[in-house]
């Protein structure tokens, strides 16, 4: 009898509690308001803004190659690709012939930012979910990317390697060594990643079945990227609408049909191993030539609408410039995948605990200067 | 689907009453032939026959124009029809294009993997008013709510439209072309 007046007492209410600014889980400036029932999650609301740079509004006020170094501050670890966005639709509007030179070594340097990414990523998805070491292995193998960004491009994180018309100096002689030898390397660590972190029953316990998305709601949702292609959506910009020098290459569309945490976690690993494929397919072939070719020192662009997509670590960055005539862009927007991602966040946690909530966040893998852009 | 098809199909949903009446009653079934040949006998009509203007100049998608009033119609039909299923908005843009404000949708299929653009215009820049397409992808949510914080159009029946990254008491829609701000913008 006293338990049931005890039960009668104490009623389940809907409170809220308030994740971010400053939460590890969040990784950066993201707020979420979070309207929750006891420990489940009745509501996901994001509260955006706080590294708001309005990127748009300047890109219209700058030159085109002022743009590029606008870009790298988006999607940070993405920099490479971001870079090369913006001037393969500057140069698909200027119709220049690009070098295959250049081509080759944007892809490589891609797919090497692509698994520097991968690797930050699944550092901090360990430490997530409650595993410090994975931290520490993702980052010793990010480090040997980050030096031959380095020692290429003067730069270990915002590259500005691109520009329009081709690369800003050509590659380091070491480049191709070093990357040779990265891709050997790292060939022994895939397997040391699973060894720590696929295979760990804890781990899996707290992915699989969680933070589960259907193929069609991410399709609605605009998901794109490792997202999308954990619920068994096949939307690789790189099969679909293939730049750069990725037409010539083969690789497999990292695919997971499950749709939970679990397998947006395969994929990302499945695809370290796809684009390790991919550049020892193009580093023994670069071919010779220039490094670059010459545009005018104002670029203006022809009057009409360009759009450009590629695969940034992320998903499908859409660059799409209205162009007047002049040496500024009438409007500029960029189609950033984490915006998109970001907002399938409130259908995906809906339901599952805070725990989950954060296993779920770390696989969406989102990166808050490309949704604030 | 190629864009001669896509806009032989499009255009047909929306036929234009004034075309009807300048044709001559003797309207032969030419929509059903579909083999994207130029038809010389609509090449010499003056009035268009349909609503929505089609282009591809300046671009490398099919541009259709829409006025506000048909816009949720055509898009609700560009989504669930079985030819073209519109399933993917993977970009929708805010525009202001001086006396008017406009909204740029982007579409592609994922079944067959053809695109197209849309782009629907206000009526006036004072209270700007569209409807909104969240109730066909779940996507336009968010981005509607970025394009009325920075371009203030209202989107009708969307379900939660306030302020996505700026505070609610920020003043004026910063990228329109006319929004000022001595402190925070550098002008060139």
């Amino acid at each position: 009898m006293e338990t049931e007046t005890l039960n009668n007492n104490f009623k389940s209410e809907e409170y809220f509690i308030n994740m971010g600014p400053q939460h590890p889980a969040t990784h950066g400036v993201l707020r979420l308001l979070l309207t929750i029932d006891g420990e489940i999650i009745k509501k996901v609301e994001p509260d955006l803004g706080y590294i708001h740079r309005s990127i748009e509004k300047m890109c219209e006020r700058d030159s085109y190659q002022q743009i590029v170094h606008l870009t790298d501050r988006m999607d940070y670890l993405s920099s490479h690709i971001n870079n090369e966005a913006v001037c393969l639709t500057v140069e698909n509007a200027l119709q220049l012939e690009i070098p295959e030179r250049v081509k080759v070594i944007r892809t490589i340097i891609g797919e090497l930012t692509r698994i520097a990414s991968h690797c930050l990523w699944w550092g901090v998805m360990g430490m997530d979910v409650g595993a410090l070491s994975t931290f520490f292995y993702g980052f010793r193998d990010r480090e040997m990317i980050n030096d031959i960004f380095e020692e290429t491009c003067g730069a270990r994180l915002t590259m500005n390697y691109n520009v329009p018309g081709g690369l800003m100096w050509d590659i380091h002689p070491n480049f191709i060594n070093r990357v040779k030898k990265f891709v050997a390397h790292f060939k022994t660590k895939i397997p040391e990643y699973d060894q720590l972190l696929t295979g760990n029953i804890i781990f899996q316990k707290r992915t699989k079945g969680v933070g589960v998305l259907s193929k069609e709601d991410a399709i609605s949702f605009g998901v794109s990227g490792p997202v999308a292609r954990g619920s068994g959506y096949s939307c690789d910009v790189r099969k679909y609408h293939p730049y750069s020098a990725l037409d010539r290459v083969t690789f497999n569309e990292a695919l997971q049909t499950e749709g939970d945490t679990f397998a947006r976690y395969q994929v990302r690993i499945q695809e370290l191993w796809e684009s390790l494929s991919i550049i020892e397919q193009l580093i023994d072939n670069i071919p010779e030539g220039e490094h670059r070719v010459a545009t005018n020192a104002v670029i203006k662009l022809p009057k009409g609408e360009f759009y450009q997509k590629v695969e940034t670590a992320r998903g499908e960055l859409g660059v799409y410039i209205i162009s007047t005539g002049t040496k500024n862009p009438y409007r500029l927007k960029f189609r950033s995948p984490g915006f998109s991602n970001l907002s399938a966040l409130n259908h995906i946690a809906v339901g599952g605990k805070i725990g989950d909530l954060v296993a779920t966040m770390a696989t969406l893998d989102l990166v808050i200067p490309d949704i604030d852009r | 689907m190629t864009n001669e098809a896509l806009q032989e199909l499009i255009g047909s949903w929306f036929p234009n009453p004034e075309a009807d009446m300048a044709k001559d009653v003797s309207k032969t079934t030419v929509e059903e032939e579909g083999d994207g040949e130029t038809d010389p006998s609509k090449v010499e009509e003056p009035v268009p026959s349909s609503l929505l203007q089609f282009s591809e100049e300046g671009s490398q998608f099919l541009n259709i124009v829409v006025n506000p009033e048909h816009f949720h119609d055509l898009m609700l039909k560009l989504k669930t029809n079985e030819a073209t299923s519109f399933d993917y908005l993977f970009c929708l843009t805010g525009v202001d294009w001086g006396e008017a404000l406009g909204v740029v949708y982007h579409l592609e299929s994922t079944k067959y993997r053809h695109s197209v653009v849309v782009k629907v215009n206000t009526a006036d820049r004072e209270n700007p008013m569209l409807n909104s397409v969240c109730d066909i992808w779940r996507t336009a949510e968010f981005h509607e709510r970025e394009v009325f914080d920075f371009f203030g159009i209202k989107f009708k029946n969307h379900p939660n439209l306030k302020r996505l990254f700026l505070t609610e008491e920020w003043d004026g829609y910063p990228l329109r072309k006319d929004y000022e701000d001595e402190i925070n913008m550098v002008i060139k």
